[in-house]
């Protein structure tokens, strides 16, 4: 029987970034996806930023199905019928290379595995890795479908939901306190609305970030992502607190959908499609404490890859680098013959040096400053409220601001209760 | 914009439909729970209460895992489709 230099289980961006970065070095690389096509199981938010694929696949973009290259971030507050902005554009954003790019999963996913098996990698897809094999101590290979599928190292890139990684006995189950659930429609308009609507006419588009009452005031918030012709729009919520308030996140999405500030932009869309996905948020206080085990690697969502800062939540980018540095993991471990722990320990090395473990210590303490129920609830109802008074002509003698935003604060929040937040804000994010 | 019903955004979605079902619920722990967690963390709407106990429809389900992490009693026998089987998104 064939035992493959690797087995890479799951096609998403972790799992095609490893098995193109193998298969491009000569390696026998199997990939396994569960879905009859990469990307089939797979939904997100909508963008994808940095430079980590321009460099494994440069100018990726001009030949991927990308929607378009993110010109703008908005960032709005929400409260009742109000909703106060900040937005940001760019020069910056507008240049090669693009920061970001919104993109459908199921189109992008599927051109990226593509990409790995043009340089060598067998894509199975409608395959589903349901355990992995052991010898002795070490992981020798995976089941699927029924059969043994031995191999030389396994990589486990099978999503939030890993079952691998379970199995391989680096993970526990995940807890509902350590995920967002998201969930997002896609509304298609007629060719050219979109950017009518969003004035987009320069081909760029708008990651625009909500939060305060679309959450109803639980951790988390809204988006709209403007697409070729179509929006990406949904919300992220802690899965605990949806279960313990019974709130649901699909009514939280529709009350979305009914704001002043979102309904006449998304007015007469048609609905294509209705997706849910779990994210992975705790970063480091939920990432296994080792990454590697005898003849196995674990990467992207499997391993808990996320940043979610409040202003950002990245996993794509954050899953390919994994994929490529447990790729660089496998090359040395096949260059030494050893597949053992203490050669593919180099993997979590790799990633310490780079952004990906960087940036999740950098934020470690954020996981635990955006479960503060203050904002999502009482600062962006006080933003509203201020905007509301410093703007509001109505012929009485005005107060400076910064009276206003006292007189809002009394009985609602101290004024050492907000200084601390903004304290904790500044260590975190 | 007219307020969509869960069933018409399932509608929009491609499904290959398994015969076998491939999450399972304890019903006689479903009884005994007034926690019922499992309602509202589904995105789909595939869990319903009737007459106490809980009720699972795995047609419309969407693979995102939250019922099987919810539930404190351990009630939800979670796995995935067979291969080949279950949502397909196009978009994603």
């Amino acid at each position: 029987m064939q035992v493959f230099d690797a087995i890479v289980v799951g096609a998403g961006p972790a799992g095609s970034a490893c098995a193109y970065s193998l298969a491009k070095e000569g390696l026998e690389v199997l990939v396994v996806e569960r879905g009859s096509f990469a990307g089939a199981k797979n939904t997100w938010g909508g963008a994808f930023y940095g430079p980590v694929l321009t460099n494994l696949l440069p100018d990726f973009w001009q030949e991927a199905p990308v929607e378009r290259p993110i010109f703008q971030h908005r960032y709005s507050f929400l409260s009742g019928e109000s909703c106060l902005s900040v937005d940001y554009t760019g020069p910056r954003f507008k240049s090669r290379p693009y920061n970001g790019f919104t993109m459908f999963r199921a189109k992008f996913d599927a051109w990226f595995a593509s990409k790995a098996q043009q340089a060598g990698a067998i894509i199975a897809t409608g395959l589903q890795a349901d355990d992995v094999l052991k010898n002795g101590g070490r992981i020798s290979g995976i089941r699927a479908g029924g059969d043994e599928l031995p191999a030389r190292v396994v990589v486990a890139c099978d999503g939030v939901n890993s079952i691998l990684a379970q199995k391989a006995g680096l993970r526990g189950e995940l807890l509902p306190g350590d995920v967002k659930q998201g969930v997002k429609e896609v509304l298609e308009f007629p060719p050219g609305e979109v950017a009518r609507r969003f004035n987009l006419f320069d081909g760029g588009g708008i990651d625009w970030e909500f939060i305060g009452d679309c959450t109803r005031g639980l951790p988390g918030g809204a988006f709209i992502y403007t697409n070729k012709e179509s929006l990406s729009v949904g919300v992220v919520v802690g899965l605990k607190s949806l279960v313990e308030t019974g709130i649901r996140a699909d009514d939280l999405l529709e009350d979305f959908k009914r704001h002043p500030a979102v309904a006449g932009l998304i007015e007469g869309g048609r609905l294509v499609e209705y997706s849910a996905h779990l994210i992975p948020v705790s970063g480091l206080g939920m990432m296994p404490r080792r990454l590697y085990a005898d003849g196995f690697l674990v990467a992207g969502d499997a391993a808990a890859l996320v940043l979610g800062t409040g202003l950002a939540l990245e996993g794509a980018n954050f899953a390919v680098s994994s994929g490529i540095a447990a790729a660089q993991a496998v090359l040395k471990a096949t260059k030494e013959s050893d597949f053992s722990a203490k050669t593919l320990c180099y993997y979590q090395k790799l990633l310490e040096e780079s952004f990906v473990l960087k940036d999740l210590k950098t934020h470690q303490k954020a996981p635990h400053f955006l479960e503060n129920r203050r904002i999502y609830s009482l600062y962006p109802k006080l933003a509203c409220e201020l905007a509301d008074s410093v703007f509001t002509s109505d012929g009485k003698p005005r107060k400076r601001t910064w009276k206003l935003l006292r007189e809002k604060m009394k009985g609602r929040v101290s004024f050492y209760r907000m200084a601390r937040d903004l304290i904790e804000a500044a260590r975190a994010l | 914009m007219k307020q969509a019903s869960i069933e018409d955004k399932l509608a929009v979605n491609k499904y290959t439909i398994d015969k076998d079902v491939h999450i399972k619920i304890d019903g006689k722990i479903c009884k005994t729970c007034d926690k019922h967690y499992c309602l509202y963390a589904c995105p789909a709407h595939c869990f319903t209460l009737s007459n106490g106990g809980i009720t699972f429809s795995f047609e419309g389900c969407l693979e995102c895992g939250s019922c099987r992490i919810v539930c404190p009693n351990r009630a939800v026998d979670w796995t995935l489709p067979r291969a080949g089987f279950g949502i397909s998104y196009q978009y994603g």
